[in-house]
C-alpha cells in the first residue's frame, strides 16, 4: 500500500524522521496505556506519599498519593487530545480564509485579511487569562480548545494566503478556470497540495503551541486542575512544593515526557515537510514543480 | 452585416501603481479596435514586444480583465455584462486560451487527461466517463495524439511540443469559435515549433475556428496569418493584410522590428 | 549576414586552440528518497575552438548544452559528476582537476560568462558601479581610483552611457541590464568568454543590439567565445562556427555558412528547413516525436527514432564524427557512408 511505502522510504532514508516517530510513537504508548490504569485519575490518597521511583511504582508516587506513571498516561493523553483538537479546528479556519481570501483577493481578500490582522495582534495569555477570571468553572477543556483555536489561525492563515496568491497567477490555474471547474474545485483540488506542507507543519508547531500554552495556564493555576494534564501536574508539584521536599520526580517525569513531545512533532514536522513539498516530490518523480 | 465574432471597441486598459503616496497611472492599452469577423475564420495576429499590451488585451478579449475604457464584445455580447456563472460558462465554450509556456499550463502534481475530462463533462454533453474518454479522445486525434498516449500521464513526462498540443486539444473540446493563443510557441523547441504552427492553420481551414495568435515573432507570423497589428506602448501603430505588411512595413516601429529579423532572408 | 569567412580566420596569425575538449561524459547521478537515477546529460562531446572567433553550440531542451557549459568552465557540483574526457584552455591545462583557489584566479582574467537573465548576476541591492567593484577590482592588480578610470574607458569602449554605474539594477531597462553585464564579463579583456543564452527573454529590437555588441567586444579584443543558444537566429548573426548538439552529443559542425547552407545530418537539415522566413511561401513541417529523456536515451545513435534515414546500424552503433569538407564534420552513417 502506498502510504506503508512511504513511511518505509522515509524511515529508511531520514534519521530525523526516525528519532521523531520513535519518540512520538513512545509519547503515544504512554498515552494509550491510560485505559489499562489500575487507578481512576481522580482519585487521590490511594497509594503511600513521597515514593521516589522504583517497584512497583515506576515513576514514584506524588504527594497527593497518586501513582505518577498511571498518573501520566493520563495526563499525556489529555494534553496530547487537547493540543490535537486546537490545531485541527484552527487548520480548519486558517484554510478555509487564506485559500480564499488569496484567491478571490479585492475586496473579500481585505474585509478578511483586517479581520486576520486584528486576532494577530490580539495578546494571547492576557486574554485567556481574562476568559478563565470571567468563566471560572465553566472553563471546560472544550471552551478552552475552542477559545485557543479561535486565537491559533490568524497567522497561518496568512502563509497559506500568500501561496493561494502565487498561486492564482500560475497559467495552470487559468487552464482550470476555461476547463470549467469552480471556485470550490480549484482550491480544492489545484491548490490544496501546494498548500499542503504549510498545512502540515502548522498543524505540528501549533500541537506544540496549543500545549506549550495550555501548561503555562495550567501551572498557573488557570484551568480546570482536577482533570489530570501535564500543566496541572506541575502545578500541583509546585503547590505542594515539590522541588523543595525533594520529590524532583514530581516535576521531572512531566518535564521529560513533555520534552519528548515537542522534540518528537518537532522533528516529524521537519522532515515531513520535506516530503510532501510539491518540488521535492516532483524530484522524486523526475519533473520540475 | 451579420454581428462581427470579436469586437474590440475603443478599448483602454489604465493600471495604478504604488500604494497611498505615490500613485503612478500607466496605460497598458490605449484606444486598441479591431473586429474578426464571424462568417469567414481567420487568423489575427497581434505583433509586440513586451510592454506593448498584447497580453493585457489578450486578457481581456478573455474575459479575464475589464478594460477601463471601451468594450469588447463577443457575438454582440458584452463581455462586462456577464455576471453568472452560467454567462461565463456559455462565453468559455465559445472562446478558449492556449499558454505560452506549456510546463505551466497544466498543473505539475495532477494527471493531464484530469483536464480533459473536467472540460469534456463541463461543456459538452459527456454525462459519463465513457463519452468523456472518447471525446477527449477525438480531441487529441485531431492534433495528432490519442489518449492511449496521455492517458495517466504528467506533464514533466512530456516536451513542450507535445504538451502545448494537449493544450490545443483541451481547447477544442468545448467545439470554440475563437481561439486566444498567447505566444504559444515561444517556449517550444524549433524542431516541434512548426507542427504547432501548422496545426493552428489546420484549425482555421478545416475545423472553422479563428485564431488570434500573439507573438513577438515575425516569421512565423507571415508564414500563417491573414491580418496583423503591430502594437507599441499600448497602441496599434500599424494594421493590415499580414503580407503586405510584413514585406512592406511603413511604420518606424516596424521597420526596425523587421530590420531586427536574424534568420536570413534567401 | 557574417562577412567573417573562412580565408580571414585562417589568415590571422592567432589560429591556435585555445578550448580543446576531448571525450567528455558528465552524468548527473542522484538518489532521492532511494531511488537512483542517471542523467546522460554529456555523452562523448569532441569540439575545438580557435582564438579570435565565436562558437555557437546550438541546441534544444534537454540537448545537454547547458551542463556543457558547466563542466567546460569547471562549475561542477553534486550531484554533476565528471565520467570521462578531458577539457584544456591554451591558459588553463586539464581545468577538470585544478583547485578552486587557481579556478577562482582564472575566472574573471582569462574566462568569463555573460549569463542568460542578467537580474541574477546583479546585486539588486547595490548600484551597478559597486557590483563592478565586487566582481572584478580584485583581478585588476590596480588602485580603486585608476579602476574607475578603467572603468569608465571600458564602458566607452563598448558604448554604455556612464551614468548606468548609479544606477540600480532595477532601474535599467532589460537590454541595458544586459550590456552591463556584458561590460562586466568583459572589462579584464578575458581569453574567453561563455556566454549563456545572452539574449533570450530579451525583445527582438534590444537582441539584435545586444548580438551587435557582443560582435564588436569580440572583434575588438580578439578573444574567443562560446555562444550557446538554442536560437539558430542568433548564430546566424554572430557564430563564425556552429556545432549542432542532440542529446549529450555534437552530430554536425561547420562554419555557420556551410550550416545553414548546406546542412547534411538529418537533424541540422530539418532544423534549418523548418525556419519559417519573411517572404518566402514554403510549407515547413515540425519533426516527428520528441528530444529523447537523458535519463534513459535510445541506444545506438540517439537520433535514429526520429531519423527519416535511419538505418539498421544506426540501433545499435554510435556514429563518429567524420570529416566531410573544410572543417564540415557530421556523426551520421546514413551521410558518410
Amino acid at each position: 500500500m502506498a502510504a506503508l511505502k512511504v513511511l518505509r522510504d522515509l524511515l529508511k532514508t531520514n534519521t530525523e524522521f526516525s528519532i521523531g516517530m520513535a519518540l512520538t510513537v513512545i509519547v503515544l504508548v504512554i498515552a494509550a496505556l491510560s485505559f489499562c490504569s489500575p487507578y481512576p485519575p481522580m482519585d487521590m490518597y490511594v497509594v503511600p506519599l513521597d515514593l521516589p521511583p522504583g517497584w512497583p511504582h515506576l515513576f514514584g508516587t506524588t504527594s497527593r498519593g497518586q501513582d505518577l506513571f498511571w498518573l501520566l498516561t493520563y495526563a499525556i493523553r489529555n494534553t496530547l487530545l487537547f493540543g490535537l483538537s486546537v490545531a485541527l479546528m484552527s487548520r480548519v479556519l486558517a484554510l478555509v480564509v487564506g485559500l480564499f481570501a488569496g484567491y478571490k483577493g479585492g475586496w473579500i481578500d481585505r474585509v478578511l485579511m483586517s479581520i486576520n490582522d486584528t486576532f494577530i495582534v490580539i495578546p494571547l495569555l492576557p486574554i485567556l487569562v481574562l476568559f478563565y477570571f470571567v468563566m471560572r468553572d465553566n472553563l471546560t477543556w472544550g471552551w478552552l480548545a475552542l477559545i485557543m483555536a479561535m486565537l491559533g489561525w490568524a497567522y497561518d492563515a496568512r502563509l497559506i494566503r500568500s501561496i493561494a496568491i502565487s498561486l492564482r497567477n500560475r497559467d495552470f490555474t487559468r487552464t482550470s478556470i476555461f476547463s470549467g471547474m469552480t471556485t470550490r474545485e480549484i482550491l480544492q483540488r489545484e491548490h490544496f497540495p501546494y498548500v499542503l506542507p504549510i498545512v502540515f507543519s502548522t498543524t505540528l508547531n501549533n500541537i506544540n503551541w496549543s500545549i506549550g500554552l495550555e501548561v503555562t495556564l495550567a501551572v498557573l493555576g488557570f484551568t480546570d486542575i482536577n482533570t489530570p494534564s501535564i500543566g496541572g501536574l506541575i502545578y500541583w508539584a509546585n503547590q505542594h512544593t515539590a522541588m523543595v521536599a525533594g520529590v524532583w520526580w514530581w516535576i521531572a517525569f512531566p518535564v521529560l515526557l513533555l520534552v519528548m513531545v515537542f522534540i518528537g512533532l518537532y522533528l516529524l514536522a521537519v522532515s515531513m515537510n520535506e516530503y510532501i513539498d510539491p518540488r521535492s516530490r516532483l524530484n522524486r518523480m523526475g519533473g520540475a514543480a | 452585416m451579420t454581428t462581427p465574432l470579436l469586437e474590440v471597441d475603443h478599448v483602454t486598459k489604465d493600471y495604478v501603481r504604488g500604494g497611498l503616496f505615490s500613485r503612478q497611472n500607466v496605460r497598458a492599452v490605449c484606444d486598441v479596435s479591431f473586429q474578426i469577423d464571424s462568417e469567414k475564420p481567420e487568423i489575427f495576429t497581434i505583433i509586440g514586444e513586451s510592454g506593448s499590451g498584447k497580453s493585457t488585451l489578450a486578457s481581456m478579449i478573455l474575459n479575464l480583465n475589464q478594460p477601463s475604457e471601451g468594450t469588447v464584445r463577443f457575438l454582440g455580447n458584452n463581455l462586462s455584462e456577464l455576471r453568472s456563472q452560467e454567462d461565463r460558462t456559455r462565453f468559455m465554450a465559445q472562446v478558449q486560451p492556449i499558454f505560452q509556456n506549456p510546463f505551466e499550463a497544466f498543473n505539475p502534481l495532477k494527471q493531464l487527461d484530469h483536464y480533459l475530462f473536467m472540460t469534456a463533462r463541463r461543456f459538452t454533453q459527456a454525462h459519463d466517463d465513457e463519452t468523456a474518454m472518447r471525446c477527449a479522445d477525438a480531441a487529441l486525434v485531431k492534433v495528432g495524439l490519442s489518449l492511449a498516449e496521455v492517458r495517466g500521464r504528467y506533464a514533466h513526462e512530456l516536451s513542450g511540443g507535445q504538451l502545448q498540443r494537449i493544450a490545443v486539444a483541451r481547447a477544442l473540446i468545448p467545439s470554440p469559435r475563437l481561439i486566444v493563443a498567447d505566444e504559444p510557441v515561444s517556449m517550444v523547441d524549433a524542431s516541434l515549433r512548426m507542427s504547432i504552427v501548422n496545426l493552428f492553420k489546420t484549425l482555421r481551414d478545416d475545423l472553422g475556428i479563428s485564431i488570434i495568435y500573439i507573438t513577438h515573432d515575425l516569421a512565423t507570423a507571415y508564414y500563417i496569418s491573414d491580418r496583423i497589428i503591430i502594437m507599441q506602448h499600448g497602441k496599434v501603430v500599424e494594421a493590415g493584410e499580414a503580407k503586405t505588411v510584413l514585406a512592406n512595413p511603413q511604420h518606424e516601429y516596424s521597420k526596425q522590428l523587421k530590420n531586427a529579423v536574424l534568420i536570413p532572408l534567401i | 549576414m557574417r562577412s567573417k569567412d573562412l580565408n580571414s580566420i585562417k589568415s590571422d596569425h592567432q589560429s591556435d586552440t585555445v578550448l580543446s575538449v576531448q571525450g567528455l561524459k558528465a552524468y548527473y547521478r542522484t538518489t532521492h528518497f532511494g531511488v537512483n537515477r542517471e542523467v546522460k546529460a554529456v555523452d562523448g562531446v569532441d569540439f575545438q575552438v580557435q582564438r579570435n572567433e565565436i562558437y555557437g553550440l546550438a541546441g534544444e531542451s534537454s540537448s545537454g548544452k547547458t551542463t556543457l557549459i558547466k563542466t567546460i568552465a569547471a562549475a561542477l557540483k553534486p550531484p554533476l559528476e565528471i565520467i570521462a574526457g578531458r577539457v584544456d584552455f591554451a591558459f588553463a591545462p586539464d581545468i577538470l582537476k585544478m583547485q578552486s583557489s587557481d579556478l577562482d584566479d582564472l575566472r574573471w582574467r582569462h574566462l568569463s560568462y555573460i549569463v542568460q537573465g542578467s537580474m541574477s548576476v546583479f546585486n539588486p541591492v547595490r548600484r551597478i558601479r559597486q557590483s563592478f567593484v565586487d566582481f572584478a577590482f580584485r583581478h585588476i592588480n590596480k588602485s580603486r581610483p585608476e579602476f574607475d578610470k578603467l572603468l569608465d574607458a571600458h564602458l566607452a569602449r563598448v558604448k554604455l552611457d556612464p551614468g548606468i554605474l548609479n544606477a540600480y539594477p532595477h532601474e535599467l531597462s532589460g537590454g541595458m541590464r544586459q550590456r552591463a553585464t556584458i561590460a562586466l564579463a568583459t572589462i579584464c579583456r578575458p581569453d574567453f568568454i561563455i556566454a549563456d543564452e545572452p539574449t533570450t527573454a530579451l525583445d527582438v529590437i534590444v537582441q539584435k543590439n545586444v548580438l551587435d555588441m557582443i560582435k564588436e567586444i569580440q572583434k575588438e579584443m580578439r578573444s574567443s567565445v562560446l555562444l550557446v543558444t538554442h536560437d539558430l537566429g542568433v548564430h546566424a548573426h554572430v557564430a563564425d562556427r556552429l556545432g549542432i548538439m542532440y542529446a549529450g552529443r555534437i552530430v554536425e559542425e561547420g562554419p555557420t555558412q556551410t550550416l545553414f547552407r548546406n546542412p547534411r545530418h538529418p537533424y541540422t537539415t530539418h532544423l534549418i528547413s523548418s525556419l519559417p522566413r519573411i517572404g518566402d511561401d514554403t510549407m515547413r513541417k515540425g519533426l516527428e516525436g520528441a528530444p529523447p529523456s537523458l535519463a534513459s536515451p535510445p541506444n545506438g545513435c540517439r537520433f535514429h527514432p526520429r531519423c527519416p534515414l535511419a538505418m539498421e546500424r544506426c540501433r545499435h552503433e554510435v556514429p563518429a564524427m567524420t570529416t566531410i569538407g573544410t572543417e564540415h564534420r557530421v556523426a551520421c552513417f546514413a551521410i558518410t557512408t
